[in-house]
């Protein structure tokens, strides 16, 4: 069983000079689930983002331990799903076409189309799966992007604003996913709706840090 | 210290500008009094070389620390380098207007400062096309280095192409100097005396330079 | 690891493929620009015979002006449709710019098929040492493709994309093309091949330089 966990120390991001959050110091193990909230513009995505390494903090460092060993952000990184509203998916291709793709980027060996299959059936979008992305509507992008997330198991799950136009199927899709990944892993969830922060058992507040 | 620095600065150009414009000048063959530019040419020219690794040595250490001092340093010495570039460019063609008949011919020597200007003109276009500091930062170390390590080609290429009508270089090929003692003495007080105006001048534009980027960082 | 690196380019560089394939991004309007440069330099001759030493030199504006409609292409739609992020969490800096790097080759040589087909038709361009020739365009080519594909990831970042490109791309590219330029005008003149070793070499060493300090500077334009 793997024990992931991350551990953050003083996360600070400026932008041109100007502070959008500073200080911020958490630490989140496998089973934990964590909400990240804020005013619209707080930065929250922001924080999403250092936390996926997608791009680094003004200062502050954080770290992944597995089983209390440290890991590189390069290993942790293909056990990493993340959804979020300033990540899209290829429009020119189909459904299934970029799970292809990003599943043999994250992983060594090829994973089959079974499995592929099975998480678009997951999120209700198998029979379009040969459809081009651009043919989707809003939130049939979102729980494609939900799919792209949960390929390779992550251990950690990132979900930026997750219900952002989904369904009722949608939303109840999202959730299920999301309690079992606190079997599984670290859920982290950035959001302000009411429903999300049930999900969650720690809070991390972005207003407290600025 | 630093009065006696600035009035040093002061008296020394003030003695170039004078001896070189003033203090007879040995008869040199087909050059004559035309040689006298060299007083201010050549310093020009060499501080903007100067000026451009600079800014390029200040880029690398960006790159590294991602301290942002850094790139407020590269991007001073490379704004004087452009200013200093310019005032090379226009003294060597004032020269080559009297000396090869034209402003501009195109000569090695000219298609190469040339160059140095457009990559200056092009890393100041991209500075002002991003917005955020940071990014303006990384990028435009990134474009000084990737721009600066193709410059050296030019010494391969040009003297492939066509021939330099330049009068050799202070120190040519054959590693002598062939200058006349007394222009020799005026001309290494030249280069001193510019140089350290250089310096003066770099320090003063990066303290401003600093003081801006702490006055647009508090404004929240 | 090794051919884990191999395999997540060729995905990336399939990927650019089909996308290319599916929605002409590119290759349509390129296609396009490169007939018209071509009819103005035929209507520019007009009937007159031109020296084949111009003619490479027009040949060369057509390659330049084509690329850097094209080259820039890549990177500039990764950050216009968002998808740079999907990218960035599931593959390596060095894997994508090497992934983007082969796709620009690709298109850049098959726009220079094109361009050199309608050039030779049109202009009745004559080329002496075609083997030489050919080795000489390559050559040019990749160190086009080397230098834009670097300036291409840095534009993508910045705000007037399209005006920067050709304003950064050229005192980074002169060395080149200056080079490229003179070595074609001698391999179409049917010199023979030891007679441009310099040039050569300069090429060489210049894709060697560009394509390694690229791999080198990649992450830091990557990141943001």
């Amino acid at each position: 069983m793997a024990a992931l966990s991350i551990h953050t120390k003083d996360l600070t991001k400026k932008y041109s000079g100007k502070t959008i959050f500073k200080n911020i110091s958490f630490e989140l193990s496998s089973g934990d689930s964590a909400v990240i909230v804020g005013r619209n513009g707080s930065g929250k995505s922001t924080l999403m983002k250092i936390i996926a390494g997608i791009i680094s903090p003004s200062s502050g460092t954080m770290s992944f331990m597995n089983n209390g060993n440290k890991v590189e952000f390069h290993d942790v990184k293909r056990k990493l799903g993340f959804v979020s509203p300033y990540l899209n998916l290829y429009d020119e291709l189909s459904a299934i076409e970029n799970l292809r793709l990003f599943s043999g980027l994250k992983s060594d060996s090829a994973a089959g189309d079974e499995g592929l299959v099975s998480l678009l059936e997951l999120t209700g979008l198998a029979d379009r799966r040969n459809d081009e992305v651009k043919t989707y509507s809003s939130g049939m992008k979102q729980k494609l992007k939900i799919a792209f997330a949960m390929l390779n198991e992550p251990e950690l799950l990132m979900l930026d604003e997750p219900r952002s136009n989904l369904d009722k199927s949608g939303i109840e899709t999202m959730e299920r996913i999301a309690e079992m990944q606190k079997g599984k892993g670290i859920l982290i969830i950035a959001t302000n709706d009411e429903d999300d922060l049930k999900l969650c058992s720690k809070r991390i507040n972005i207003e407290e840090h600025k | 210290m630093n009065r006696i620095y600035e009035y040093s600065v002061f008296i020394i150009i003030a003695l170039v500008i004078f001896a070189g414009i003033v203090l007879p000048i040995p008869d040199i063959p087909a050059l004559g009094d035309k040689a006298r530019v060299l007083y201010f040419h050549v310093p020009m020219s060499w501080i903007s070389v100067v000026a451009f690794t600079m800014s390029l040595w200040y880029a690398v250490r960006y790159l590294r620390t991602k301290n942002i001092d850094y790139d407020i340093k590269s991007f001073s010495a490379s704004q004087l380098g452009f200013l200093f570039c310019i005032l090379a460019t226009a003294t060597g063609s004032l020269w080559a207007k009297f000396n090869w008949g034209s402003f501009w011919n195109w000569d090695p020597r000219q298609t190469s400062i040339f160059i140095l200007l457009m990559i200056y003109g092009a890393y100041f276009a991209l500075r002002s096309a991003i917005d955020s500091e940071e990014q303006k930062a990384r990028l435009s170390s990134v474009y000084a280095i990737v721009a600066g390590i193709t410059m050296p080609f030019f010494i391969f290429i040009m003297p492939r192409l066509v021939e330099t009508l330049h009068p050799d270089p202070i120190i040519n090929n054959s590693g002598k100097i062939n200058m006349d003692t007394s222009m020799l003495i005026i001309f290494l007080t030249s280069l001193l005396g510019f140089t350290m105006l250089f310096f003066w001048v770099l320090n003063m534009k990066t303290r401003l330079e600093f003081i801006k980027y702490k006055i647009s960082s508090n404004s929240d | 690891m090794k051919s884990r690196f191999l395999n997540n380019v060729k995905l990336v560089f399939l990927k650019d493929i089909r996308s290319e394939l599916r929605t002409r991004y590119v290759i349509n309007s390129l296609l396009m620009f490169v007939l018209v440069t071509i009819s103005i330099i035929r209507f520019a001759i007009g009937d007159e015979k031109l020296e084949d030493e111009l003619l490479t030199g027009l040949l060369w504006i057509a390659v330049f002006f084509s690329a850097s409609g094209g080259l820039s292409r890549t990177f500039v739609k990764e950050e216009e449709k968002e998808t740079s992020a999907a990218l960035k969490l599931t593959a390596g800096p060095a894997e994508i710019f090497t992934g983007k790097l082969l796709f620009n080759l690709v298109l850049t040589f098959v726009l220079n098929f094109f361009i050199l087909v309608l050039f030779i038709l049109i202009t009745g361009y004559t080329i002496k040492n075609p083997g030489l020739f050919m080795v000489v365009m390559s050559l040019g080519n990749i160190g086009l493709v080397a230098a834009s594909t670097i300036i291409a990831a840095i534009i993508s970042k910045a705000n007037s994309k399209g005006t920067l490109y050709p304003v950064l791309s050229f005192p980074v590219l002169l060395p080149l093309l200056l080079t490229v330029i003179n070595a074609t005008k001698l391999a179409s003149a049917g010199i023979d091949t030891k007679e441009i070793a310099g040039e050569f070499l300069i090429l060489v060493s210049y894709n060697a330089v560009v394509v390694t300090v690229s791999l080198m500077l990649f992450p830091f334009v990557w990141e943001d």
